[in-house]
C-alpha cells in the first residue's frame, strides 16, 4: 500500500465536496475559465464520477479578450472529454464596445462580474464550482469552501455560514445561489505537482515560448492579436516569455522564462519571488480590491 | 516527508496568535517578495509605528484590520522540507466562539496561546474545551510572552503545573508546553538561546514531527454513500470516501440501515479499478446483487453501528435565534439530511468554566447537552467510536442558516433488523424480550395465539412497558433469561442492570423467566439451585423443571379474543 500523501488528501477532499453539490444541488454548474485551477478542478469532476461523465455542464464568461490559445484549447478539451461547455459573452458589453484598454475597472465588472450575473440567471444554476484557492488573496483566505450569496449575487463576509467538519449545508432560498471553492486548500505549488501526477493538460501559454510582446508599466504584455492599440514608441518584440496566471491577454502579465518543461516551471514556482497574481494587473489596485470586488458579486 | 498536518491557534485578543503564524511564515521565508512588500507597507500605513506587524499577513478582512482583531477563521498554507501545513487562525474573543469551532472541526491538532505574564485565565479553559468539544485530540500549549517575564524558567513551571490541571479537568491528551516569543522569535521557528534551560523542541519542529495519525483509527470500515451513480442499465455504483478501516473485492458488507448483505464486486478508487481501499480515499463501489442504497445509507463491515431514532448530542449554537424546544431541524449527519425536534435541554455548560446549568433556551454560542429526536431512524454513532456519523449539524428550516453543530454522545431506540426481535441489549449481552408476548385464545380457531411483540431493543436507563394485554408485572422485578444466560433488573419500570446470570444477586424482588412467567425464588441459594437444576434437566426434563419452578398465572393470563 502506497503512502496517502498530502496531494492524495486535497484530491480526497475536493472530489467529496464535488460529489456533495452533485448530490444536494439543484442546478450545478462548473465554472471553467481555462486557467491552470480549472483544468486540475475539470480533472478532478471526471475522476470524481467516473466511468459516469459530470453530471453538470460547464461554463466559460468569455470577456472575448482571451488569448487565442485559450480559446482553442477549450474547445480541444469539451470535445476530448465529450462534456457539456456553455460560452457566454455579454452581448450588451460588446455592442457597446467595452474593452480592457479604455475602460479600466468597468471593463472587469461589466465583461466579466456582470456576465457572471447574466450567465447564472439565465441558466438558473443554484450552485457554481470555482477554481479560487485561499492561498491567492487575503480575503479569499477566509472565504468558507460553501460561499453564499444572495439574490444579487453578493457576498456578506461578515455573515458567513460556519462551516464545520465536512458537513457542507447546501441549502438556499429562493433567488440565493452557492459558489463552492473544491480546491480552496490547494497551494499554487499544489496544483502544480498535480498537474504532473496527473499528466494534465494545459494551455501551451503556461510553458515559455517565443511570444510578441511590450512592456508596459512593468508589466509583459502579449500582443496577441491586431486589436491590441499600440502606443507611441511601442513596437512589438519576441521573447521568451509564459505565464503564471491566464486571462484576458491585455490584462495579464507574463514572466521572462526559458522554463519549457512542467519540472522547469516547478522549479521557477518554488523559487519564485512574487506570488502569482502580481501578474493580474486588476489586483494591485489598493488593499482589499478583491474583497470590495467579491461584495459586489464577482467571484 | 509527513503527511499534512491541519492546525488551528487559539489565543485571545492580545496573545499574538496572528503574530506567531506570520512570524512562522517570516521566518521560514515563505513569504513571497511582494507580500513581505505588502506587509512593510499596511505596517507604514495602519497606526503601528511603522514596525513590521507580522499580524497583517493573517488578518484578512477589511472589518478586521479596522478594527485591529480577527473576526473569522482565516487559513493559511505553507510548506517546510519537511511538511506541509495548513493553519486556521481563529478569533479568541468569546463572542466569536462559533468561528473558533468551525477551525477546530477543520484542524488535527490545536496550538493553544498563553500569556507568560497572566499564566492559564478563563479564556484558555473556553479554547480547550470548544477544541476538545469539536474533537481535536492533540495540543500544544505556547506559552507566549517570555521576553516580557525575563524568560523566567519558574515563571513557566507554574504555568506548566496550571495547563497540566486543564489538561487533566478537560481529559486532553498528547499535551505539548513550549515558552516562546512570538515578537521576538524564540522557540518559533529555531530554539532560542534566551531559553537555554528548555529542553524541548521549537514550535515549528514540533509541528514538523508530530504523529497525529494513530488517534484517529476506528473499529471497522464504514463510508456513507454520497451518491449513487447509474450511467447507464449495467452499472450501479455507490459513492462516498472510506471513513476508516479497508475494504476489498470479494468482502462481504451491510448496507445500514437495512442490513441487507452483499459482496463488493469491484472498487474504483477515483477512476482507478483496485483490490483493496483504504480510509480516507474516494471510492466507487459496486456489489453482487441489488441492495436498497442510496444516499445517506451507510456501506459498513465489522464496525458495530446501527441505527437510532433518538440521541443525546453536545450542541454548541451558533444562529442569532435562540434554540426553542420543540422546534423542527433539519439534521445533517454524515450524508443523511432528515428532520428531527429538540425535545428536551438536559442542561447547558458555563463554557468558561465548564459548570452545568439548568436552562429552558441556548443563544449563540453557549453549549447544552441536549435530546433531539429524528422522524425516522437514522444511522448514526457515538463521536468517540465512529468520528463522522457522530458529527452533526442543525439547519434552520426557513432561513437554512447553520443553527448548531454537535457530537453524539447517546443513542436511543435502536431500530431493529428486521429479522431481529425484542430484546435486553447491554453491550455484547443479549437477552430475548418474550416477556412481551402477548397471549390471545382465539375463538375462530380455539386455540391459544401468541402475538409478537414490537421489535425493541431495551437497554439500561430505558423505561420498558410492564402492562400489556395479556401481561401485567411490578414496577420492581428481575428477570432470569435461562436460555440466554442473562439477568435484567427492572426498577421502577426502567432497567437498571442487564448482566450474566452468574453475576446475578437476589435482593428480595420478584422474578420472572424469559417468558413472563414467576419464578418460585426467596433467595440467592434458591437462585444457585434453580440454574444447576437447569442446567442438569437437559432437553427431556424441562417439563418437569418448568412445573417445578415456575408459576403462569402470576402475571399473565390468556385474553380471549
Amino acid at each position: 500500500m502506497s503512502e496517502f500523501s498530502h496531494l492524495d488528501e486535497l484530491e480526497a477532499e475536493a472530489i467529496y465536496i464535488i460529489r456533495e453539490v452533485a448530490a444536494e444541488c439543484e442546478k450545478p454548474v462548473m465554472l471553467y475559465s481555462i486557467g491552470k485551477d480549472s483544468s486540475v478542478m475539470l480533472h478532478l469532476a471526471m475522476k470524481a464520477f467516473y466511468p459516469e461523465k459530470p453530471p453538470f455542464p460547464f461554463l466559460h464568461v468569455n470577456t472575448t479578450w482571451k488569448f487565442r490559445e485559450m480559446i482553442e484549447f477549450r474547445d480541444e478539451t469539451a470535445k476530448k472529454l465529450g462534456i457539456e461547455m456553455l460560452e457566454y459573452i455579454n452581448q450588451d458589453g460588446v455592442s457597446r464596445g467595452i474593452n480592457p484598454f479604455e475602460h479600466g475597472s468597468a471593463y472587469t465588472d461589466i465583461m466579466k462580474t456582470q456576465a457572471l450575473k447574466q450567465a447564472l440567471n439565465k441558466y438558473g444554476f443554484t450552485a457554481a464550482f470555482g477554481g479560487g484557492r485561499r492561498d491567492e488573496e487575503k480575503s479569499r483566505a477566509k472565504e468558507r469552501i460553501f460561499s453564499f450569496r444572495n439574490s444579487a449575487h453578493a457576498w456578506d463576509p461578515k455573515n458567513q455560514r460556519p462551516e464545520m467538519w465536512k458537513l457542507y449545508n447546501t441549502k438556499i432560498n429562493k433567488g440565493e445561489s452557492i459558489r463552492v471553492f473544491p480546491i480552496s486548500n490547494w497551494t499554487e505549488k499544489d496544483i502544480w505537482q498535480y498537474i504532473k501526477r496527473e499528466k494534465i493538460d494545459i494551455v501551451p501559454l503556461y510553458f515559455a515560448a517565443p511570444r510578441p510582446v511590450v512592456v508596459r508599466d512593468g508589466n509583459i504584455i502579449m500582443v496577441d492579436d491586431d486589436r491590441f492599440p499600440l502606443r507611441e514608441g511601442e513596437t512589438p518584440e519576441i521573447k521568451s516569455v509564459r505565464f503564471r496566471t491566464l486571462g484576458c491577454y491585455p490584462l495579464t502579465g507574463g514572466i521572462e522564462s526559458t522554463a519549457t518543461t512542467l519540472d522547469e516551471i516547478i522549479d521557477e514556482t518554488l523559487s519564485a519571488v512574487s506570488s502569482e497574481r502580481t501578474s493580474r494587473v486588476i489586483d494591485n489596485e489598493a488593499a482589499g480590491s478583491m474583497e470590495r470586488r467579491k461584495r459586489e458579486g464577482y467571484f | 516527508m509527513k503527511g499534512l498536518l491541519k492546525f488551528i491557534t487559539c489565543g485571545s485578543v492580545d496573545d499574538g496568535k496572528s503574530t506567531l503564524i506570520g512570524h512562522i511564515l517570516y521566518d521560514s521565508k515563505l513569504l513571497y517578495t511582494d507580500q513581505e512588500k505588502a506587509l512593510e507597507l499596511d505596517s507604514k500605513v495602519g497606526s503601528r509605528s511603522g514596525k513590521i506587524d507580522y499580524s497583517l499577513l493573517l488578518d484578512g478582512l477589511m472589518a478586521e484590520r479596522e478594527q485591529g482583531i480577527t473576526i473569522d477563521v482565516a487559513y493559511r498554507y505553507f510548506t517546510t522540507d519537511h511538511r506541509s501545513f495548513i493553519v486556521a487562525d481563529t478569533p479568541g474573543h468569546e463572542e466569536y466562539t462559533r468561528n473558533m469551532a468551525v477551525g477546530a472541526s477543520f484542524a488535527d491538532l490545536a496550538v493553544i496561546l498563553v500569556d507568560a505574564s497572566q499564566g492559564v485565565l478563563v479564556q484558555t479553559r473556553r479554547h480547550a474545551r470548544i477544541c476538545r468539544l469539536m474533537g481535536i485530540r492533540h495540543f500544544v500549549f505556547a506559552v507566549n510572552k517570555m521576553d516580557l517575564v525575563g524568560y523566567g524558567e519558574d515563571v513557566f513551571n507554574k504555568i506548566k503545573v496550571q495547563i497540566a490541571e486543564l489538561a487533566q479537568t478537560h481529559s486532553l491528551s498528547n499535551i505539548q508546553v513550549i515558552p516562546l516569543s512570538a515578537t521576538e522569535g524564540d522557540n518559533v521557528t529555531i530554539k532560542s538561546k534566551n531559553i537555554a534551560w528548555y529542553q524541548g523542541p521549537a514550535l515549528l519542529e514540533y509541528l514538523e514531527n508530530v504523529d497525529t495519525s494513530s488517534s484517529a483509527l476506528e473499529k471497522g470500515f464504514y463510508m456513507p454513500v454520497q451518491r449513487v451513480s447509474r450511467p447507464d442499465r449495467t452499472f450501479r455504483g455507490f459513492q462516498g470516501q472510506i471513513e476508516s478501516g479497508t475494504i476489498r473485492v470479494g468482502d462481504v458488507i451491510k448496507s445500514l440501515p437495512s442490513y441487507e448483505k452483499a459482496s463488493v464486486k469491484s472498487i474504483l478508487y477515483t477512476n482507478r479499478n483496485v483490490e483493496e481501499a483504504h480510509a480516507g480515499e474516494p471510492v466507487t463501489i459496486t456489489l453482487d446483487r441489488e441492495v436498497d442504497v442510496s444516499r445517506g445509507c451507510v456501506l459498513a463491515r465489522d464496525a458495530s453501528i446501527g441505527s437510532y431514532k433518538k440521541i443525546k448530542a453536545s450542541l454548541l449554537w451558533m444562529d442569532d435565534e435562540p434554540l426553542s424546544l420543540g422546534k423542527d431541524y433539519l439534521v445533517k449527519i454524515g450524508t443523511k439530511i432528515i428532520p428531527g425536534t429538540l425535545t428536551k435541554i438536559d442542561y447547558a455548560i458555563d463554557v468558561n468554566t465548564g459548570a452545568h446549568l439548568e436552562t429552558e433556551s441556548i443563544s449563540k454560542n453557549g453549549i447544552a447537552v441536549c435530546e433531539l429526536v429524528f422522524a425516522e431512524a437514522i444511522v448514526v454513532d457515538l463521536f468517540e467510536k465512529h468520528k463522522t456519523l457522530g458529527e452533526l449539524i442543525l439547519i434552520d428550516i426557513v432561513t437554512h442558516a447553520t443553527a448548531a453543530c454537535g457530537v453524539v454522545e447517546g443513542l436511543y431506540e435502536k431500530q431493529l433488523q428486521s429479522n431481529e426481535k425484542a430484546a435486553f441489549v447491554q453491550g455484547e449481552r443479549h437477552g430475548r424480550g418474550e416477556i412481551f408476548e402477548e397471549f390471545f385464545y382465539d375463538t375462530a380457531t380455539l386455540s391459544v395465539v401468541k402475538q409478537q411483540p414490537v421489535k425493541q431493543h431495551y437497554t439500561v436507563g430505558d423505561e420498558i412497558p410492564t402492562t400489556g394485554e395479556s401481561y401485567h408485572y411490578p414496577d420492581d422485578f428481575d428477570i432470569i433469561i435461562l436460555r440466554d444466560s442473562t439477568a435484567v433488573k427492572v426498577r421502577g419500570k426502567r432497567i437498571a442492570k442487564i448482566t450474566d446470570v452468574g453475576e446475578y444477586l437476589y435482593d428480595g424482588f420478584p422474578v420472572i423467566n424469559g417468558r413472563g412467567f414467576e419464578i418460585k425464588v426467596n433467595s440467592d441459594e434458591d437462585v444457585s439451585r434453580l440454574l444447576r437444576e437447569y442446567a442438569e434437566a437437559g432437553e427431556i426434563g424441562r417439563e418437569e423443571f418448568f412445573k417445578k419452578w415456575t408459576v403462569f398465572d402470576t402475571y399473565r393470563k390468556v385474553v380471549i379474543k
